[in-house]
């Protein structure tokens, strides 16, 4: 069968349903972070072949704009985790109930 | 008889789901190291996708920028916060099946969507882009300026940001 469109489509998807349960379902906050970077990428996959198979190179611009974006996102939300991680000792979703820091 | 990049898009479609899928739901160990390393196999898998999609400089750029940086710096805040395994905390089954049958719906609507999607016409095919570098750096540097230029404002300001946050007393 002759690899379409809609193939891509079709990974893209179910990448970021997956990506979609690990920040649903787990518990640990830089686990929930790499399931956020897993939707980040199934939009990426998404956009380039949109791009190919539309003959625009717009979506694989855009898509250089999102990786960079990410890592910088990424780089905040580390920061974040870290710094609360050294005020209340834990990385564990649970635990952190009280926006009072 | 199906042609090879067919059969090497099934194979990194599927190392990539299978890659993503053990990041996510993490059997072998409670340690977040291997779901790091899961998901860097999923990037460059992802990166093997985007050269079958003719998009060479996304690839490159993918396994340097994504694997080679963002996946370092996260194997980093890892090993600085040392988190040991994971504390075997019941995992309420409550919330398990919830989240997952919530998931399960919006994945059957997006793969029934794409499905009976009807693509245009074939004639997009005759006129497939390539995604080389000099196209993609004219389109990025006539175009796309102002994106770009702002784009360096915000790692600026993220890279001012980080080293605040990082600051032992947060006052």
């Amino acid at each position: 069968m002759n690899v379409g469109l809609q193939h891509y489509l079709i990974v893209s998807g179910l990448l970021f349903s997956l990506g979609l349960l690990g920040v649903v379902v787990r518990r640990n906050l830089i686990v929930i972070f790499m399931g956020l970077e897993l939707m980040l990428n199934a939009a990426n996959l998404s956009l380039v072949a949109f791009s190919r198979y539309n003959a625009n190179l717009d979506g694989q611009v855009m898509v250089f704009f999102i990786i960079t974006v990410a890592a910088a996102e990424v780089a905040v939300g580390l920061a974040l985790i870290v710094a609360l991680y050294r005020k209340r000792q834990t990385a564990h979703v649970e635990d952190l109930t009280t926006l009072k820091l | 008889m199906p042609q090879f990049t067919d059969l090497l898009f099934y194979a990194f479609a599927g190392l990539a789901l299978l890659f993503g899928f053990l990041t996510v739901v993490n059997p072998v160990s409670r340690n977040p190291v291997t779901s790091a390393m899961f998901l860097v196999l999923t990037i460059i898998s992802l990166a093997g996708l985007y050269v079958l999609l003719h998009a060479f400089f996304l690839a490159a750029v993918q396994v340097l920028v994504y694997a080679g940086a963002v996946m370092v710096l996260f194997l980093f805040v890892i090993m600085l916060l040392d988190l040991k395994e994971e504390e075997r905390r019941k995992l309420k089954s409550a919330i398990l099946g919830i989240g997952s049958l919530a998931v399960a719906a919006i994945a059957g609507i997006l793969v029934s969507t794409f499905v009976k999607a009807k693509p245009a016409a074939s004639a997009v095919q005759s006129r497939l882009v390539e995604g080389d570098t000099a196209k993609l750096g004219e389109a990025l540097f006539n175009h796309w300026l102002l994106p770009f230029e702002i784009l360096s404002i915000l790692l600026l300001v993220a890279m001012v940001g980080v080293i605040l946050l990082s600051k032992k007393d947060l006052k």
